[in-house]
């Protein structure tokens, strides 16, 4: 066991406990149309205001598959690498529930449209690969509500029939850490893929947890499933929360018993919904209803070779290109359109910029800004024309850093060209040296003690060095600062 | 003139194009024989007010030039059909004040060419039965009785209504539903044409589902002409059901009459079952010496795995039945028995929603698709259900164009008379039917004659996919040769005979 996983162990009173974990993600499709009906997908909406006579399970009514949520389903699983079936089977997933108007679910359960594949997730430590077993399509459910009537339980179908797709890991990841990325990395993908939002607090991306603990290199410990989670933070904590009760029952001479359990994130804890005596029997067979879904191969060519550059290739690319380090390339590929706005700041000028110093100013500033006030890149008031043009007065010359960082300020609060600022304010950086020579000589005349302190001690340049700098208002040369202040002080 | 109500669709359509007849009128003498006929009990709901709206947009059409294929022309629609605005039932209590806000697309390819609606007709619920006693509103009258008796024939099932309408002249022709013989079996009995198309040849879209792989559409008629002239209305492909076909509809009318010559004809060995009557079994033999005699070419064929189609037959649909009927749950329309909770009140709905026969498939289809039973049951059915289909294609590999069997081992029982019974005795009413279902072909039941009691007998053709067009040409050499069937109408107060 390397040092990674050995990191991962968690200890119990009777020694060290591994902790495995498998993933089934449902990520609902992004498309107009539901799986098997034309109505909308919108989000919101008043209740039972997108439900065609098909989501209602009218008598007689019959589903048609939306060739976009397949198109996207293979577009997904050529994402992860992922082998594409061209032949899948739809079949009914059989219970009874009030906001599951058909009395089954539609959902592919022997046949999937995508097969085995893999999702490559890297951690400050290590990079671990995450199997894929497979990738389904199936129908969303409707929502109960039970908080509008005293008595009754009210249903909106605006959901029923929407397009999931369930992405099933295998049991690869081995800490509430390895999940948690996993998950983000997945995210990042459909987000480039365009075929999930990702949107985890409209419930577009949710996730099961299969959880199971043994002690290192012992076989498959008893699973629990958490169902449901909605949220990266939370997957973390159930996923912890669960591994110690594990544990906990274990190391008290207990037994895991395999059942379905719900994660509270008010108390931070799993609790118990159904045993295994009490799973339901779906009593699976195949949607009559439905012929078997079969692909032809230039269908699938066509999207593969349509299918936008990734998040791992791009992440090759600017460690390649760019000479970017991998924690900084990592940052700026997690998002498309953090992505594509570096790129457009090191090649949206006359000559192409220097990228370390554009990925230092888009990681530290822009991001730090725009976390800072919650906002998503796609509304950052810098725009990358903007943000490079910064970087152009910064290179040659024009404007010292510091006065950079003032004029990305001043750009954020009130936008305008950077360099139409910079002439207008008198922000350009002073390199005429008699203008700095005569502040040199006021700061020195000044401070007459520092001033021999210098001789002994370098250091004490530096302190020169920002007097004069902050005399200038910022505009001084730290270059030309720097070589006239050695001069004066004889060092 | 004929009476109104005895044309064939044919005959009322050539009156009414030469303006003979209105539509009008023709639709008034249909309104007055469903009415005249209620001892039948063969509609659930009368549409008198619809179907003189209908008749009199139909004359305005075929007065101004525009009058579509079936112009004007009465029928009966079975209450399986979802119709706008009018109450649709499936016959079952669970949907007895359901009113559908469309309409299927078979119904409205009738309308689309002129047809005008009597009403909605009776069946067996949620078309689960072979003669019509088990619809919520109570078994259907046959028009047919055995002579010297009046005692209550059953007009067969799930379609009792349709059969029986069109045999008692209440409407020209009518829609049906089979998904295991509710076509065939019914128009044997009644003495009349049906025909189920190949699967796949008419929507489902807007038919109640009873299982799914097996339902199909297809029309009943009097005449084996009318059955290819409505047939040809019903079918075509329909976005909205993506089993429906792609291909075009020919004109069967045109293959009625046309010559069988050479064509050749199979005889399964394995259709010769325990129990079948003597009048069946000499009626077979007159139909394929009617065929040779007009050139066709009878030859002994082997279908081997028939004998596992009706147990293969009630694994699979019982199977869909359970998961399609799933929901009828009370939460959203049709009947709601309130209950403590959730569970509660779905389990008084569906207990008071549905009749017996029902209950009683859908416990089979549950437990056939449950863990630990499902590879025993719904698997090993698929399997055998391959098998007869491949001994069908084997059988038409070696030229056969189609193959001749009775549609029912015996002529129709009386009502109540199975009732008791172990259901497995009624079951075997589908022993000739449910096959080609199973195998998705087109099959057609035309009248071969009457037993020795006097009740209708009806032969069988069963035919390659897609190729109705041969039986309809082959029905037409035996209706020729059998004649026509016509129940005398006792049931008529005025007394039309």
């Amino acid at each position: 066991m390397d040092a990674a996983a050995k990191s991962k162990l968690i200890k119990g009173s009777t020694g060290d406990w591994e902790i495995v974990i498998g993933m089934e993600v449902h990520a609902q499709v992004t498309s107009q149309a539901k799986l098997f009906s034309g109505a909308s997908t919108a989000f919101g909406g008043e209740p039972n205001a997108h439900v065609s006579l098909i989501d209602a399970a009218m008598p007689g009514m019959l589903p048609v598959i939306n060739e976009e949520c397949v198109a996207q389903a293979v577009r997904t699983g050529l994402g992860l690498k992922a082998q594409i079936n061209l032949r899948s089977v739809f079949d009914r997933k059989n219970y009874f529930y009030p906001d599951l108007p058909q009395g089954y679910q539609i959902s592919q359960y022997k046949s999937p449209v995508v097969g085995e594949g893999e999702v490559v997730v890297d951690l400050p430590e290590e990079t671990i690969r995450v199997g894929i077993e497979r990738l389904h399509l199936e129908q969303d459910a409707g929502k109960s509500l039970h908080d509008r009537h005293p008595t009754m339980s009210f249903v909106d179908l605006n959901r029923s029939g929407v397009a999931l797709m369930e992405i099933v890991s295998k049991p690869d990841l081995r800490s509430p850490e390895d999940a948690k990325a996993y998950v983000m990395k997945l995210r990042s993908i459909l987000r480039y893929l365009g075929t999930c939002d990702g949107d985890m607090e409209k419930g577009n991306l949710r996730a099961d947890v299969n959880v199971s603990v043994r002690k290192p290199g012992a076989p498959l410990g008893t699973r629990c499933e958490i169902k449901n989670v909605n949220s990266i933070r939370f997957i973390g904590q159930a996923i912890e929360h669960e591994a110690r009760r594990q544990i906990e029952i274990i190391e008290d001479g207990g037994a895991i018993e395999q059942e379905t359990r719900l994660f509270d994130p008010v108390r931070g804890e799993t609790r118990s919904m159904r045993s295994k005596e009490e799973a339901h029997d779906y009593r699976y067979f195949p949607d009559p209803d439905l012929l078997p879904l079969e692909l032809a191969p230039e269908f699938v060519e066509a999207l593969r070779t349509s299918l936008p550059e990734l998040p791992d290739e791009k992440k090759h690319r600017f460690v390649a290109d760019y000479a970017l380090s991998g924690y900084d390339a990592d940052v700026l590929v997690a998002e498309r359109e953090s992505a594509e706005f570096f790129e457009a700041v090191v090649c949206g000028g006359a000559s192409r910029r220097d990228a370390k110093t554009a990925a230092n100013w888009v990681i530290n500033e822009l991001f730090g800004r725009l976390n800072k006030e919650g906002r998503e890149i796609g509304a950052s008031p810098v725009g990358a024309e903007q943000l490079g043009i910064i970087l152009d007065l910064l290179a040659e010359g024009t404007i010292s850093g510091k006065i950079a960082k003032d004029v990305f300020e001043i750009v954020w609060n009130e936008g305008g060209d950077p360099r139409a600022i910079v002439e207008a304010r008198g922000l350009k950086q002073v390199t005429d040296t008699g203008e700095i020579e005569r502040a040199v000589d006021a700061i020195i005349a000044a401070n007459p003690d520092k001033a021999e302190q210098a001789k002994t001690k370098p250091a004490v340049v530096g302190w020169f060095v920002g007097q004069v700098i902050k005399s200038s208002g910022g505009k001084a040369n730290p270059q030309a600062v720097n070589t006239l202040l050695r001069q004066k002080l004889g060092v | 003139m004929t009476e109104l109500t005895d044309l064939t669709i044919a005959q009322a359509r050539d009156l009414l194009r030469n303006r003979k007849i209105s539509a009008a009128e023709l639709a008034e003498a249909h309104v007055a024989a469903v009415e005249g006929a209620r001892a039948l009990n063969a509609f659930v709901e009368e549409t008198p007010q619809s179907a003189r709206a209908m008749a009199k947009a139909a004359d305005a059409r075929l007065a101004n030039g525009t009058a579509g294929p079936l112009e004007g022309i009465p029928l009966g629609v079975k209450d399986l059909f979802c119709t706008r605005d009018v109450r649709t039932t499936a016959a079952s209590r669970i949907l007895e004040n359901f009113v559908p806000t469309y309409e299927s697309t078979v119904t409205s390819n009738l309308w689309r060419d002129g047809a005008v609606m009597l009403g909605k007709l009776n069946n067996d619920e949620f078309a689960m039965g072979s003669s019509n006693e088990t619809s919520f509103f109570g078994p259907v009258v046959s028009p047919w009785r055995r002579k010297g008796s009046n005692q209550d024939i059953v007009p067969g099932g799930s379609s009792g209504g349709s059969a029986a309408a069109v045999a008692a002249r209440l409407c020209l022709g009518a829609t049906g539903t089979d998904t295991g013989g509710s076509i065939r079996q019914p128009a044997a009995y009644s003495g009349i044409v049906g025909i189920k198309p190949t699967y796949g040849r008419c929507s489902r879209w807007g038919i109640v589902a009873f299982a799914s792989s097996l339902d199909q559409a297809g029309p009943f008629a009097r005449t084996v002409t009318d059955a290819a002239i409505l047939l040809r209305s019903m079918a075509g492909h329909d976005p909205k059901d993506t089993t429906s076909v792609d291909r075009a509809v020919p004109d069967y009318e045109a293959a009625v009459g046309r010559s069988i010559k050479g064509m050749k004809v199979g005889i399964p060995k394995e259709y010769r079952v325990d129990g079948m009557g003597a009048d069946v079994e000499a009626l077979w033999q007159r139909g394929a010496d009617w065929l040779k005699e007009s050139g066709a070419e009878i030859v002994a064929v082997s279908l081997p795995h028939t004998r596992y189609a009706l147990p293969a037959y009630y694994i699979v649909a019982p199977a869909e039945a359970s998961s399609n009927l799933a929901r009828y749950d009370g939460v959203r329309y049709g009947l709601r028995e309130p209950g403590r909770d959730v569970i509660d009140m779905y389990e008084h709905t569906r207990a008071a929603g549905f009749g017996k026969e029902v209950r009683r498939r859908i416990m089979i289809g549950t437990y056939v698709l449950s863990a630990g039973y499902y590879d025993a049951y719904y698997l090993r059915a698929q399997k055998v259900r391959t098998l007869i289909k491949r001994d069908f294609e084997q059988c038409f590999a070696q030229g056969v164009a189609a193959i001749l069997t009775p549609t029912t081992p015996s002529a129709a029982f009386a009502v109540g008379e199975k009732s008791s019974a172990d259901p497995v005795e009624m079951y075997l009413n589908d022993v000739f039917t449910v096959t080609v279902n199973m195998a998705g072909l087109p099959g057609l039941s035309v009248p071969g004659g009457l037993d020795a009691s006097g009740l209708p007998l009806g032969l069988q053709l069963i035919g390659q996919p897609f190729e109705e067009e041969t039986l309809f040409a082959l029905a037409s050499v035996i209706e020729r040769a059998a004649g026509a069937f016509t129940p005398e109408p006792w049931w008529s107060a005025s007394g039309q005979a």
